[in-house]
């Protein structure tokens, strides 16, 4: 549908002038900058910059720290991917079903949200602490004698917890939308043909949820790419030490502590390109998702 | 929790097929599993905040010998106390109060600023034919594809370069230059009904009168969704702030959970209960404000895709 519109020769720039400056400012320029400084070498106290073409992204490849991280960010995202929307769903799927208490169940199940990921982190540091947290002291009881910050394992094995738990809520909210919109004729006739209930899910529920799924698979890795930052860096409490870290973590590291500007540059470039082939998936699961309602 | 819960409604029906007292009421034992997978998930959300929460009435000590606590204690008030009023950190001048104030500013400051600014410029770009708007619509709509980390190094490096470090204005602003906001009200401006701009128009008002007449008042509910949503993002921003504020007095309480593992280094025994008393302040606005307004927040959330 085409709007009736306006017709003002200079009011629209003005009302597109604080936008656009703030873009242009805070995103355009460093993003420019970023990539630019990819190609450069700069000495350590910033003095001087020489252009060295592709030498920071070869030099990046063929460190080995930087192939483990990558491996390690796979795994990360993998796990915290699959374990927050699998746990998210059934939660969804549950409480989409029961007649009593749903509203309460709800709040209780979505108010983690709120909590910001370093705030989630302290309490989860807490937890797993070596010495006074329930979760080791519990692992240690069994016979697994967790030590948090000192083994590599058992450090990202809190790190993908806390991540867990901090997603969850999310993903139960977005779940629990896209199964309150299935109309209720699809159900109830769904219902009439067909009594078991676990097939009824995965041969109408499921499809019908797919695009939400899709769409959040897409949310949950950016999440587990980025937005756990705050977790990381509260788990490793700053120093990372012999703990494995994430990539955005990495570009952190070497671009304020290993003060490597190229290089860590080099790195923001390619979780850019990361990030734009994830866009633009979304996008395009974003039309698809409209097409269906 | 794990993955093997997934299988709990599968196994439900052979449960109830199993029990021959309860083929009667074949349902019963399929709303117990349903509640039981409920409240698991419930516990799950909530025992390690609980947990924190009594730990903060608990004396260091008591902590340190007896791990976390799951019961109430003695020393609430101690600790609160301390987090909040008694100037801590490396400076020894910002107190838990200050912190609170920051966060308070950041998170209005941006939620306020973002929507005033994404309002304007969906205004112009759905309710006006100029020149360059397809132009202004990409410019702004190619935001949303690279999220402040990956340029995190460059916009530190421009935003010092403007002297913006340890401001209000350099904390905030710069979290605004993304399209979320924009995209929005955009698409909600676009399902309001063109017979109002019509209307309006043949009553002889402008551009100006329209939108603070018309379509302000019709943007309500969306303006307070997306502003609860905003608040608890600003509110719970981390790494923009930690490279930003080097001043103690800039320091949000979310911020200042760096601050608060120093407590974990050195000492003899660590301030637990002052740690989790902060963890506690820094969670419970964003907490109120979601559960409070939970029926907006949640339209905001899913109708705005983040």
């Amino acid at each position: 549908m085409i709007k009736s519109q306006f017709k003002s020769p200079l009011f629209p720039y003005l009302l597109l002038l604080p936008q656009l400056s703030i873009v242009v400012i805070f995103f355009y320029w460093p993003a420019a900058e970023a990539i630019r400084s990819s190609f450069y070498l700069e000495d350590p106290f910033g003095f001087s910059s020489t252009f060295v073409g592709l030498d920071n992204f070869r030099d990046m490849v063929s460190r080995s720290d930087y192939v483990a991280t990558a491996e390690f960010t796979i795994i990360f995202s993998v796990i915290v991917t699959l374990f927050s929307l699998a746990i998210a769903l059934l939660l969804a799927v549950t409480a989409d079903r029961v007649l009593r208490g749903a509203s309460t169940y709800k709040t209780l199940l979505m108010w983690v949200y709120a909590i910001a990921p370093p705030v989630a982190a302290l309490i989860g540091i807490m937890m797993f602490d070596t010495l006074v947290g329930p979760i080791a002291r519990f692992f240690q009881a069994l016979g697994w004698n967790y030590q948090l910050g000192t083994n590599r394992f058992d450090t990202a094995f809190a790190m993908i917890v806390i991540s867990i738990w901090k997603q969850v809520p999310v993903n139960f909210i977005f779940f629990l939308s896209g199964l309150q919109g299935i109309p209720k004729s699809v159900q109830e006739a769904a219902a009439i043909d067909c009594a078991s209930s676990t097939r009824r899910f995965w041969t109408i529920t499921f499809p019908l949820l797919a695009p939400t799924g899709f769409f959040l698979l897409i949310i949950n890795i950016t999440y587990s790419l980025f937005d756990t930052f705050g977790i990381i860096d509260v788990v490793l409490k700053g120093e990372p030490g012999n703990n494995p870290v994430t990539l955005v973590y990495k570009v952190f590291l070497d671009g304020f502590r290993g003060n490597d500007l190229g290089g860590s540059s080099a790195q923001s470039v390619i979780l850019m390109i990361l990030v734009l082939i994830l866009t633009v998936f979304q996008f395009r699961l974003i039309e698809r998702r409209v097409h269906y309602n | 929790m794990s993955s093997s819960d997934l299988q709990a409604p599968t196994g439900t029906t052979i449960t109830a097929a199993g029990a021959a007292a309860v083929s009667k009421k074949p349902f019963a034992w399929r709303q117990i599993v349903d509640h039981v997978v409920l409240i698991a998930g419930s516990l799950f959300m909530l025992i390690p905040v609980l947990m924190a929460f009594m730990t903060s009435s608990h004396s260091d000590i008591t902590v340190h010998t007896n791990g976390l606590q799951m019961t109430f204690g003695g020393h609430l008030a101690e600790n609160y106390h301390e987090a909040m009023l008694v100037p801590g950190g490396f400076t020894k001048t910002v107190d838990g109060m200050r912190m609170l104030m920051n966060s308070f500013i950041l998170g209005i400051g941006f939620s306020v600023g973002k929507i005033i600014i994404s309002m304007l410029a969906a205004y112009a770009i759905v309710y006006f034919q100029f020149r360059f708007a397809t132009l202004a619509f990409w410019a702004i709509f190619t935001t949303l594809l690279l999220p402040l980390e990956v340029r995190i190094l460059p916009s530190y490096e421009i935003v010092q370069g403007m002297g913006l470090v340890n401001t209000y204005t350099g904390l905030i602003v710069p979290l605004i230059a993304s399209a979320t906001g924009t995209f929005f009200f955009r698409q909600f401006f676009k399902s309001v009904p063109n017979e109002l701009i019509e209307a309006a128009r043949i009553d002889g008002a402008g551009p100006v009168k329209f939108f603070i007449d018309i379509l302000v008042p019709l943007s309500k509910t969306m303006i307070a969704a997306i502003f609860i949503i905003m608040f608890v993002f600003g509110w719970n921003q981390y790494l923009w702030p930690t490279i930003m504020t080097t001043d103690e007095s800039f320091f949000t309480l979310v911020r200042g959970i760096k601050q608060i593992l120093n407590v974990f280094i050195g000492s003899q025994i660590p301030e637990y209960g002052q740690a989790m008393a902060l963890a506690i302040v820094a969670m419970v606005p964003p907490v109120l404000v979601v559960v409070i307004f939970q029926s907006w927040f949640v339209k905001g959330l899913v109708e705005s895709d983040k």
